[in-house]
């Protein structure tokens, strides 16, 4: 079996832009996998889903879903795949049920088929009680929810999901994503965009990020964390020995086999300070953070410092998203 | 919560069932049409019917008890407002509902993501227009024959009458999808006041084409104007006794615009669709 989303090469250029929205974009997603594309606004994202999901037409290069050519055979694509957009495009002339009924006939489910899914979809999402009312009435939860229950009337290989909780509150968002969890456990395919670091480390399995419509990493949040910046991070609260400073205590910290550089936190940007006289020193580390405890015990110990708190970081995904495509504004 | 159901279960696995086929999909999307038509019928029946009904009154009627026009305009104007009707109607079912949906509710995205060529949703949309259409053209003997006393009627004329109709209506549809894809929301009263407006009044609704000798220049602005055909051959299938236009041209003239706008219609539709 075949990746279940993949693209190959793939270009596309707005007619009267001089650069091309997406610019040579390969990468393949796995059956059953959450895939989390990132990037900034404008890096190709939005395109790159369009493209997969029929909707923008490509310049050159191979788009598949489901083994399907988008390109070649749009409209046989258009089974296997269901998108759910950021904003609400739920059918308002509906009820939120003919929503989803409608839906599956579309995709052509017999009546009784399409009704008994649709009862079911509102139950697991939570609708069942609203199912009869005006869509106009529904919180932009439920209208996420149900636009998820609609995209899986037609039984999707692939879900594509453009910022499945931008704006919900968290009761939603947790809902959003255990549901999103349980249909990667069915083998349902997920693929998301999104700019929220956050939801990206929770959800995907691997993310890709992308800038200027080229594909800058793609990797397993962990290892894309560990590979870019290559470093964990050692927070040590000490209060210096007396006599001794703890620009002195830094520098010794540092010299430590393992240690790349070291910091010294201010108390604003490590949220509570630590208590009076301590000090907040951040040290990068190369190798295991816990292997270096020993060593730093040892020089703390020899300049009679004490330690009182330890704490053992990792640089987030939203470093290395800034760290590949820079601080400034889109 | 209920857990995972078996038929949701299959579906990674299996790939879905080839169930979908173009004649299903675009059946479910007229049925979604006819069925939110149908609840809203009286608004449509209202959207539709107020203006004909108040332009019969004023202009046969109220002006004909004064003597400020012959007692017999109404079997002149009723036919033209029969074709008006199904024209405009038609027309509107299809360009603001667009204009909204490609501009800013989307609803129209999760059509576009059926299993069936973009092409055939456009189609779809004047179908349902152009039923929309007839059924107001339907509704307005009745509501002509209340106002005026009585309606021209001649069965002989009925072939032509669904002809003109059918056509009319058709054009009206592929005229408004061709403007409701080309105009973004914000111009929405701007393209009415432009467009809708002198289509309504150069169609020879409210006059007959041939005898314009006096006013050459508005004849042949008048010629140009699709609405004019169907006018014309509405007349020419009830009230042949009134000049008109030779059926078989107006049927031809209708049928040629049938096929520029269909043609207009779907490339907009397409540009609006896929980008």
């Amino acid at each position: 079996m075949g990746p279940a989303v993949e693209v190959h090469e793939l270009v596309k250029r707005y007619p009267k832009r001089d650069v091309n929205a997406v610019d040579g974009l390969s990468f393949a997603v796995e059956t059953g996998e959450v895939f989390g594309l990132l990037g900034p606004n404008g890096a190709g994202k939005t395109t790159t889903v369009g493209i997969l999901t029929t909707m923008v037409r490509a310049t050159s290069g191979g788009a598949y879903v489901g083994g399907v050519d988008v390109l070649r055979d749009p409209v046989r694509a258009r089974a296997r795949f269901a998108v759910v957009p950021q904003r609400s495009n739920l059918d308002r002339s509906l009820t939120p049920r003919q929503n989803l009924t409608f839906h599956a006939a579309y995709h052509g489910y017999s009546r009784a088929e399409r009704n008994a899914r649709a009862a079911t979809l509102l139950d697991e999402f939570g609708l069942i009680g609203q199912a009869d009312t005006k869509v106009d009435f529904y919180s932009g939860g439920m209208a996420q929810r149900l636009m998820i229950a609609r995209s899986l009337m037609h039984e999707p290989q692939v879900l594509f999901l453009d910022e499945p909780t931008t704006g919900l509150d968290p009761q939603a968002r947790l809902f959003v994503w255990e549901r999103l969890r349980e249909l990667r456990g069915r083998g349902v395919t997920i693929m998301l965009t999104t700019h929220d670091m956050d939801e990206a480390a929770q959800l995907a399995d691997r993310v890709g990020i992308v800038d200027h419509g080229r594909l800058l990493a793609l990797d397993t949040p962990p290892a894309l964390v560990r590979r870019l910046t290559g470093q964990t991070v050692l927070d040590l609260t000490v209060v210096a020995g007396a006599g001794d400073d703890t620009e002195k205590l830094l520098a010794a910290l540092t010299e430590l086999p393992g240690v790349e550089r070291g910091e010294q936190v201010s108390a604003a940007a490590g949220g509570a300070g630590p208590a009076d006289g301590a000090t907040l020193l951040r040290l990068y580390v190369t190798g295991e953070p816990a292997a270096l405890l020993a060593p730093v015990a040892g020089v703390l110990a020899g300049r009679s410092a004490s330690l009182t708190d330890v704490h053992f970081g990792e640089p987030s995904l939203e470093d290395v998203f800034i760290d590949l495509t820079g601080r400034a504004l889109r | 919560m209920t857990t995972v159901t078996d038929a949701t279960t299959t579906a990674a696995v299996a790939g879905p069932p080839l169930r979908a086929s173009a004649r299903r999909a675009f059946l479910a999307i007229l049925w979604r049409d006819i069925f939110v038509t149908g609840k809203e019928f009286w608004v449509l029946l209202v959207q539709v019917a107020l203006t004909p009904v108040f332009t019969l009154f004023i202009f046969a009627k109220v002006l004909g008890s004064l003597n400020y026009v012959s007692a017999d305009f109404g079997d002149l104007l009723l036919p033209g407002i029969v074709a008006l009707a199904a024209f405009l109607t038609a027309l509107q079912s299809v360009a603001f509902p667009l204009v909204m949906e490609f501009g800013w509710t989307k609803e129209i995205e999760d059509r576009l993501l059926a299993p069936i060529a973009t092409d055939l949703v456009a189609v779809e949309k004047m179908l349902i227009a152009t039923l929309r259409g007839l059924l107001a053209a339907v509704v307005m003997f009745p509501i002509g024959a209340l106002v005026l006393g009585a309606a021209p009627w001649r069965g002989a004329g009925f072939p032509l009458l669904v002809a003109v109709l059918v056509l009319g209506a058709w054009v009206g549809a592929g005229i408004g999808m061709t403007v409701g894809t080309a105009v973004p929301p914000a111009k929405i009263s701007i393209m009415f006041g432009l467009i809708f407006t002198p289509l309504m009044f150069t169609g020879a609704t409210q006059y007959p084409l041939t005898q314009l000798h006096d006013l050459r220049w508005f004849q042949v602005v008048s010629a140009m104007n699709p609405l004019t055909y169907c006018s014309e051959g509405v007349r020419a299938a009830l009230v042949p006794h009134i000049p008109h236009v030779r059926p078989w041209i107006s049927v031809a003239a209708l049928a040629g615009f049938a096929a520029i706008f269909t043609l207009t219609a779907i490339l907009g539709f397409r540009r609006r669709a896929l980008s």
